[in-house]
């Protein structure tokens, strides 16, 4: 190892090409995850802003929010099965927002989420009518603390009075209220999708000491077939797109760490074919295969963890220079860059793994009567 | 080494590279073969070496029978009890000249600064002291040449096996180098094994053996000196 490794100091330059090809997929994986993460982010953040673990929908509304309708008489048979102070509502609608200092027309695409469980970050007192807190990706937009903006054709107001990260949905700023807020703005600019009194679109249900998911089946029991729960997650997956998102972006980067291996497959095999010399003499004097095997692997690893450095240093660049909440859904948080470097790590101790063959079959004996190494 | 034999290939393609070989190195003895292109004396080389085995026949090197030695014992048998000097002397470019002598202690379990100090002994001895920092391709070729001769050395081998040393230097240099194999076994107490087309070499072994088709030519007193 010691030899590999002094090879690496001595000779950086043989290993100049493959860290620069190794560096630029480490960040085509960084960029391609950080938008997936982001556009992930920008879909689902009011989802899991919830701080219960069941989403119940109405069961003819296909696991859409917006479809979804739940009566008090459903609501009644779930709380019985799940426990009354574990259940509460939740109603959304989408809006165009004006924001004073900006044009008459250039209205700001919000969804207005009317809420009974504060979600996290969220103090438990829901705010008063026509207040709400919005989610910070609308500051880029000119929303301030304190400011009044008006929604929807019928221009219903609310006034400001906070801000909470990470809260997106549908990849549009969120504002959070109280379900009478949400009644009355979605029965003044959708009259035809107007709430009743007690009606909300679904309920969040935080569940206790059963699984979610025996919950769930629990509460679809009781309502005689009337709901849908799904566990958070599950209600991400069925949000439109997003399920169809993460497996397209993780294809892609399954193809691009495929091509890591190649490089550092035929990077390893050329300079394998160039150390046949080497590696006959120092077979000659000692060295097992294994021995100037785990040299090439070690190489492999130091080429691998430099590319990837060079890879988060550049997305977490990226990710400081793509300002929150802007027209690039672009993520790279720790768990991501993380995720990369052990992708191009695992690719690279692939790569090399195709050079034991060569190893192994250096003979010692070609050593004598050889040539320079 | 007895009734040593050396097959390649099979059946009607079948060559043999040595053909019933008896031979005997002293503990202490420098011997020189030669012999024709494609006689055989790399072949006997390399499987006194540990680089190849018999088809058939007996070596033993000290007190260790090495001819049914497995590919793990032959290695460490290369590693611990045996020197190799080849001709393109084939020291590893990118490192030094003492850590072309301390790769040797690298490969097998470390004695570190033992091995320092023999690296450093043997760099002296071979007045290779202030050129210990440089690199093969800072060194001239018979620098290069003496430290192939300490890397073989590092070992503490019981044989060294020296491939066409001076087939690289000229005659001048080459002289100086075999003068030092001779001063480096005998002081030593090693058993050497020249395989040479140089007839200069066999005025410093102790023995000259010819082979010929794989056979041991039992004496050529003319080459001796």
């Amino acid at each position: 190892m010691r030899l590999a490794l002094r090879e690496l100091h001595r000779r950086p330059s043989r290993f100049l090409v493959a860290t620069a090809i190794l560096a630029l997929i480490s960040m085509l994986l960084i960029v391609l995850g950080g938008l997936l993460d982001g556009l992930t982010a920008s879909s689902t953040g009011a989802l899991r802003a919830q701080r219960g673990q069941l989403i119940v929908y109405s069961s003819d509304a296909e696991n859409s929010l917006v479809r979804s309708r739940i009566t008090p008489d459903v609501r009644r048979e779930v709380q019985r099965a799940a426990g009354a102070r574990n259940v509460s509502g939740l109603g959304s609608v989408q809006v165009g927002a004006r924001v004073p200092g900006h044009g008459l027309r250039d209205l700001v695409p919000v969804v207005l989420f009317g809420y009974q469980l504060a979600p996290r970050q969220l103090p438990d007192v829901v705010p008063a009518r026509n207040e709400v807190f919005a989610d910070s990706s609308l500051e880029a937009q000119g929303v301030r603390t304190g400011m009044t903006i008006t929604l929807g054709p019928a221009r219903s107001p609310v006034r400001v009075i906070g801000f909470l990260d990470d809260s997106r949905y549908s990849g549009q700023g969120t504002l959070w209220g109280s379900l009478d807020t949400w009644r009355a703005v979605i029965g003044a600019n959708r009259p035809s999708e107007r709430a009743g009194v007690g009606v909300q679109q679904a309920l969040v249900v935080q569940t206790s000491g059963r699984s979610a998911s025996a919950q769930a089946a629990a509460i679809d029991r009781a309502t005689g077939g009337a709901t849908k729960a799904l566990t958070i997650d599950q209600a991400i997956q069925a949000l439109p797109g997003v399920s169809a998102q993460q497996t397209t972006f993780n294809q892609i980067i399954g193809v691009t760490v495929s091509i890591g291996v190649l490089v550092v497959a035929l990077f390893f095999a050329l300079i394998t074919v160039e150390r046949v010399g080497l590696y006959g003499v120092l077979k000659a004097i000692g060295a097992s295969s294994w021995t100037l095997f785990v040299g090439v692997v070690f190489q492999a690893l130091v080429v691998a963890l430099i590319a990837s450095a060079i890879g988060v240093v550049a997305g977490i660049a990226l990710d400081i220079a793509i300002p929150p909440g802007g027209s690039i859904p672009f993520s790279a948080g720790a768990g991501r860059l993380i995720t990369s470097t052990i992708y191009l790590v695992i690719a690279a101790l692939i790569g090399c793994a195709f050079s034991l063959r060569r190893v192994l079959r250096v003979d010692p004996a070609s050593a004598i009567g050889g040539s320079d190494v | 080494m007895h009734g040593l034999r050396k097959i390649y290939g099979s059946g009607e393609n079948a060559v043999a590279a040595l053909d019933g070989v008896d031979l005997t190195v002293g503990s202490d003895e420098i011997l020189a073969l030669i012999g024709p292109s494609g006689s055989g004396k790399t072949t006997l080389c390399s499987i006194a070496g540990g680089l190849l085995t018999p088809t058939s026949g007996t070596v033993i090197v000290g007190d260790s029978d090495i001819s049914s030695y497995s590919p793990k014992q032959l290695t460490e048998f290369r590693r611990n009890a045996v020197g190799f000097v080849f001709q393109t002397v084939n020291l590893v470019s990118f490192l030094t000249a003492r850590e072309n002598l301390l790769v040797v202690d690298e490969l097998g379990p470390r004695t570190r600064r033992r091995a320092r100090e023999r690296a450093d002994q043997l760099l002296d001895e071979l007045g290779l002291t202030k050129r210990a920092d440089n690199l093969p391709a800072e060194l001239s070729g018979g620098e290069r040449q003496r430290v192939a001769i300490g890397r073989a050395l590092m070992n503490e081998p019981q044989l060294v096996l020296f491939d066409e040393p001076t087939s690289a230097l000229d005659t001048h240099l080459g002289d100086q180098v075999v003068a030092l194999i001779r001063q480096e076994m005998k002081s030593r107490g090693t058993a050497a094994i020249i395989v040479t087309h140089d007839q200069r070499i066999t005025h410093y072994a102790d023995r000259v053996t010819t082979i010929v088709d794989g056979r041991i030519i039992p004496r050529t007193p003319d080459l001796v000196q």
